[in-house]
């Protein structure tokens, strides 16, 4: 299989690797600014408000309008913090984000014309990191990620913050596992961890998606996501009305900012796999074309990410380890086994 | 080439991470570079084509030294430097000394390995995973049939030390009893 592939596709070149790495990181910093826009929106109609409507037409430009302000704010280190942790701490959470997408298929392959100079004729591959682990590389940067919140609570000195990383600790401890065993039934089917064969496995259309054959998977696997991102039933974290800001209470501008880049990067990643692993990846559906149905598709994850945001209140810290621990690690290990026990016989 | 130049970035990382682990007197800082030097290791496992061996480093050690980063969060004050007691400074250089004599003979030991010849080759066109499979469920079945027993029975350890009074909350109790003293007091 691996071979064919070799022979059929131009060859990998670092230069492609680099302009698809440059690529990824323009393009989805823009699309989680635009996120933070969308998000506003979509829950300003939700609660029957308007939202941003005075930059710009219809509030588009207040995405620029909140860049300038990050960039140009003060950026404050507290006295007694430990300044060191605190300057590298932002820059885990951002750095890790963009990591995990280095192993997704983001946008199809495509050769750069011969006509441009200096890098003409370069293939740019889809995924940037074709390795056959796809699955595991994500969940482990994702979770390497929540080092970010961790250390910026432990480094600010301000209990607030030694709070928010208290929470992240036991978010982490929570949903880690819900999340690796959540997908290990879909893993099982396949036989494989490369998100291609997660692709290739559901070809026959609509109702050859996982999210069929795996409806438990999918729903655990959408919990431990919301879990991962920070997302509003899980959002412990930094929850204004509680713990002030949480971990991020002594943060001001840019670095304030890659807490939230990488926040919205994770949340494109864990649509993508959601929309890869459980519900038909990029295959054709009838007469829609593969690559749209995939960004559809992606866009409707996130959406439900918002919507469940405005429609539910969140839950306390020993609610989620409750939830986690005795409620959906138990189910998750029951599927598992009978994914087992259906496929042995 | 970007092997090689991998390998020594990685090399010099890991160990000058792994340095500031030992040395370090902050909390903070030697627990982040702990977790980094983990990180680091991986980086190994996929240089030498063991992506799913490096991707395992990853998530064990990112976990694992987070549960360590809660029991510090427990039990010290993260942004001020610890004062370390060594009362016996002469052990700790024996102990020391043993181990890193240890760890030059073993990394000193390839050098008479013409000897040493892989027994489980690797199975040529099986994929990471599943040559790690191969030789777990066959060779190795009984030792990681133990191993598994051993993590059931520490873990069922851990629940009966920690459940006794699972189902009282603390939080409650307290309030119980403040609440008591203060009717006490109304009374009087």
């Amino acid at each position: 299989m691996e071979i064919v592939n070799v022979a059929v596709l131009p060859e990998v070149t670092s230069a492609g690797v680099i302009i698809k790495a440059i690529i990824i990181l323009a393009i989805i910093s823009a699309i989680a600014g635009f996120g933070t826009y969308l998000e506003r929106k979509i829950l300003a109609f939700m609660q029957r408000r308007l939202g941003p409507m005075h930059v710009g037409p219809y509030g588009l430009l207040q995405i620029a309008a909140d860049g300038i302000k990050l960039f140009t704010k003060e950026d404050i280190v507290p006295q007694n913090a430990n300044k060191l942790i605190f300057k590298v701490a932002p820059a885990i959470t951002a750095a890790t984000a963009f990591i995990a997408l280095a192993a997704v298929p983001v946008f199809p392959d495509f050769t750069i014309p011969e006509w441009i100079p200096l890098l003409g004729g370069t293939f740019v591959p889809s995924i940037a990191a074709d390795i056959n682990i796809g699955v595991l590389f994500i969940l482990g940067m994702m979770a390497a990620g929540l080092y970010g919140p961790l250390l910026a609570g432990m480094a600010q000195a301000n209990k607030w913050g030694i709070i928010g990383s208290a929470r992240t600790a036991i978010q982490f401890l929570s949903y880690e596992v819900v999340t690796g065993l959540s997908i290990l039934a879909p893993i099982m089917l396949v036989g494989s961890l490369s998100l291609v064969e997660f692709n290739n496995y559901q070809q026959g259309g609509f109702s050859s998606w996982m999210m069929w054959q795996q409806p438990v998977a999918f729903v655990l696997f959408l919990i431990a996501g919301f879990a991962e991102t920070n997302r509003t039933p899980f959002d412990l974290l930094e929850h204004e009305a509680e713990v002030v800001s949480g971990y991020a209470t002594e943060y001001s501008g840019m670095r304030w900012g890659m807490f939230f880049i990488g926040e919205y990067a994770n949340m494109i990643t864990v649509s993508v796999l959601a929309a890869v692993i459980f519900m038909g990846g990029y295959n054709d559906l009838g007469f829609i074309a593969g690559w749209l149905i995939v960004v559809l598709k992606i866009a409707f994850v996130f959406f439900l990410m918002l919507w469940v945001r405005a429609s539910w209140p969140h839950i306390r810290p020993d609610q989620l380890m409750w939830l986690c621990w005795k409620v959906l690690m138990p189910v998750a290990v029951v599927n598992v086994v009978i994914t087992g026990f259906v496929m042995m016989v | 080439m970007y092997e090689q130049v991998a390998f020594y970035l990685f090399s010099v990382l890991t160990i000058g991470l792994f340095l500031v682990t030992v040395l370090s007197k902050n909390l903070l800082y030697s627990m982040t570079s702990l977790a980094a030097g983990m990180v680091m290791i991986s980086g190994f496992f996929f240089i030498l084509g063991a992506d799913f061996l490096g991707v395992v480093q990853l998530i064990v050690y990112v976990g694992a030294v987070m549960a360590l980063y809660a029991f510090a969060m427990m039990f010290f004050d993260a942004t001020r430097d610890i004062k370390e007691k060594n009362a016996n400074s002469g052990w700790i250089f024996l102990l020391g000394g043993m181990i890193a004599l240890m760890l030059v003979i073993v990394f000193s030991a390839p050098i008479f390995s013409e000897n040493i010849q892989a027994i489980y080759p690797s199975i040529p066109g099986a994929t990471n995973p599943q040559s790690v499979g191969l030789v777990l469920f066959t060779k190795y079945l009984v030792p990681f049939e133990v191993a598994a027993v051993m993590l059931l029975v520490a873990m069922i350890a851990g629940i009966i030390l920690a459940g006794k009074k699972m189902d009282q909350s603390l939080t409650t109790e307290d309030d119980i009893v403040k609440t008591e003293v203060i009717s006490q007091e109304d009374e009087k």
